[in-house]
């Protein structure tokens, strides 16, 4: 038997974030009453004419940029033609011969640490198409159109992709890639992120593709995975028994784990493109794509690298700083702020999450700003307080709007590192505690941190740590 | 020429029901308009750039910004069934 190698291709819909449609002035808004944001343009009513929205087109030259891509100075828009019940107008306006993005690429990082680059081939606007309800109305499909005419932009590689779990990388990091740059919500469960897949096998030693079949239907990054893997081995069991595949579209069925064929899509080779003659050229000047290229912010994966290089941080912490705009802002704002950016990253992916985390807010809401944590952490910097008051000070800057040195006065929380008063704390306890004396002079050195513990609750919490340290290294040494 | 069966499955996919009789007579009919198709392409058009509008414009551009408001009721006296704010249909099933 030969071995199997899986190709792998993607095509992943990304909703952009705009307010209204692609062609009409309807809100895209999620979770509307069926059918209140769907206007003559999205039901296709004779007469009507599409206009496109700037912002759609801005959002997608912003992510040509981002992927290193070209952004075609013309670009044209054709109807694929096809019937089904929650597409009004009988066909779906997409761009097939001329996209807008053409050739780009997306770096993944395998967790072997080795760098992969995925060609992107192109990736086009389209409108989406409305939802079909099946189980509310015996006999029949009720249509809601909302959704039909929300901007889609479809971005699809290459066959480059040779595992489920490489899949789902490239999903994830797509997925990262597209809510940085403010385009897309990333919001699966509400389907602003959708993919298909390309899934063929063939011999590892033969260069020829196999015939392949598309998934659609995966919404989650756990159902890519399972379904990949699902009809990898599908194909291979029917190669091994001498059967062959089929080119077809099957969907996945997430409750039964497998794929089946959908016979509604037989003639999905035949959409018959032909250019929409309702819509001109989208053209696009070269000072247009100058603007959206000095807008662009710095990516996630040069920022990640930036932060391993400029601060030393470790590739987990620079990524959980890099993968959200916001958060890296806050975090590089901290650290200007502060002068440590090491001390910043800690604070950050330490109290800051912990705090979000357990008050389930989105990072937009985070209740301490960058200028005020950057107050608290010069404090510990100068040693008023020590890195455990500093929590308790930070707890309260959460809760209030005081800044650190005011809730430092306010409740005495001032690091005591006049060492003549730590030294009598010291020599209280020692003097108190001939046992443990006894006990750590013959050998038990974890009696140490009793001498210490015991310090630091007379002082309340309140004396430097490094001063008690040192004083009862001397004192209990003599 | 085209054959019978292409013209078949142009009507399926058109969703047209036609009658076997009408095949032959609906093939030739649609060979005489790619005869004309065939005849346009005779014309040298090597360096023309294609034309997407007579018109040609400056194609526009819409602010991103909600117009429409809800008129779901409307269309929904123009519409053949509605139930619950959905169009209805005849059941599809995938």
């Amino acid at each position: 038997m030969p071995r199997w190698q899986p190709v792998i291709g993607l095509e992943i819909h990304v909703q952009l974030s705009t307010e209204s449609k692609i062609f009409s002035g309807a809100s895209t808004a999620f979770g509307a009453e069926p059918n209140s944001q769907a206007c003559a343009v999205d039901l296709g009513l004779p007469g009507v004419l599409p206009v496109l929205n700037e912002r759609a087109v801005a959002l997608a030259i912003r992510f040509g940029l981002a992927i290193g891509a070209s952004i075609a100075e013309r670009s044209v828009f054709a109807r694929k033609n096809y019937f089904y019940p929650d597409l009004p107008k009988g066909y779906q306006i997409s761009q097939y011969a001329e996209p807008i993005v053409n050739h780009g690429r997306l770096c993944l990082t395998l967790p072997s640490g080795e760098e992969k680059e995925i060609r992107i081939l192109r990736a086009h606007l389209e409108e989406d198409a409305g939802k079909s309800v099946h189980d509310l109305f015996p006999g029949q499909s009720g249509i809601d159109l909302n959704r039909a005419g929300t901007p889609l932009l479809e971005v699809v590689t290459e066959p480059d992709l040779s595992s489920a779990a490489e899949a789902v990388q490239y999903m994830r990091t797509l997925h990262t890639l597209v809510r940085f740059i403010g385009i897309c919500d990333g919001n699966m469960q509400e389907g602003s992120f959708r993919c298909d897949a390309n899934v063929s096998v063939k011999p590892a030693d033969s260069p020829t593709l196999g015939t392949r079949a598309e998934i659609k239907n995966l919404n989650s990054f756990r159902f890519v995975e399972r379904a990949i893997n699902h009809e990898i081995e599908r194909q291979i069991e029917l190669l091994e028994s001498g059967g062959k595949v089929v080119q077809e579209t099957r969907l996945y069925d997430p409750d039964r784990d497998e794929t089946r064929s959908m016979r509604s899509k037989e003639d999905a080779h035949d959409y018959r493109y032909f250019p929409d003659p309702d819509l001109l050229p989208i053209v696009i000047s070269a000072d247009e794509i100058a603007a959206a290229r000095a807008a662009l912010p710095e990516l996630p994966q040069q920022r990640e690298a930036r932060y391993l290089r400029e601060f030393g941080l470790n590739r987990e912490e620079a990524e959980a700083l890099s993968s959200e705009l916001p958060v890296a802002e806050y975090f590089e704002a901290l650290a200007a702020q502060c002068g440590d950016a090491r001390q910043a990253a800690n604070w950050v992916s330490g109290e800051v999450f912990a705090a979000l985390n357990r008050d389930a807010l989105p990072f937009s809401e985070i209740r301490v700003s960058s200028g005020r944590l950057a107050g608290l952490l010069t404090r510990i910097q100068d040693q008023t307080v020590s890195n455990s008051m500093a929590k308790q000070v930070f707890e309260a800057m959460w809760q209030g709007p005081e800044d650190a040195d005011a809730i430092i006065e306010a409740r005495g929380l001032r690091q005591v590192t006049d060492s003549g008063e730590i030294e009598a704390l010291v020599d209280a306890v020692i003097s108190e505690n001939p046992d443990q004396v006894a006990q750590f002079r013959a050998g038990k050195d974890k009696v140490f941190g009793f001498f210490v513990g015991q310090v630091m609750k007379r002082s309340k919490g309140k004396a430097n740590p490094q001063t008690v340290n040192d004083l009862v290294v001397s004192k209990l040494k003599t | 020429m085209l054959e019978e069966a292409q013209v078949q499955t142009l009507a399926r996919l058109a969703r047209i029901a036609v009658e076997p009789a009408e095949l032959p007579v609906l093939a030739a009919q649609l060979s005489r308009i790619l005869t004309l198709v065939e005849a346009m392409e005779a014309v040298d058009t090597s360096g023309v750039e294609p034309l997407a509008h007579p018109l040609e414009p400056v194609p526009r551009r819409r602010p991103d910004t909600v117009t429409e408001i809800d008129q779901r009721e409307q269309f929904a006296a123009i519409a053949p069934a509605m139930a619950e704010g959905h169009y209805l249909v005849p059941r599809v099933i995938e």
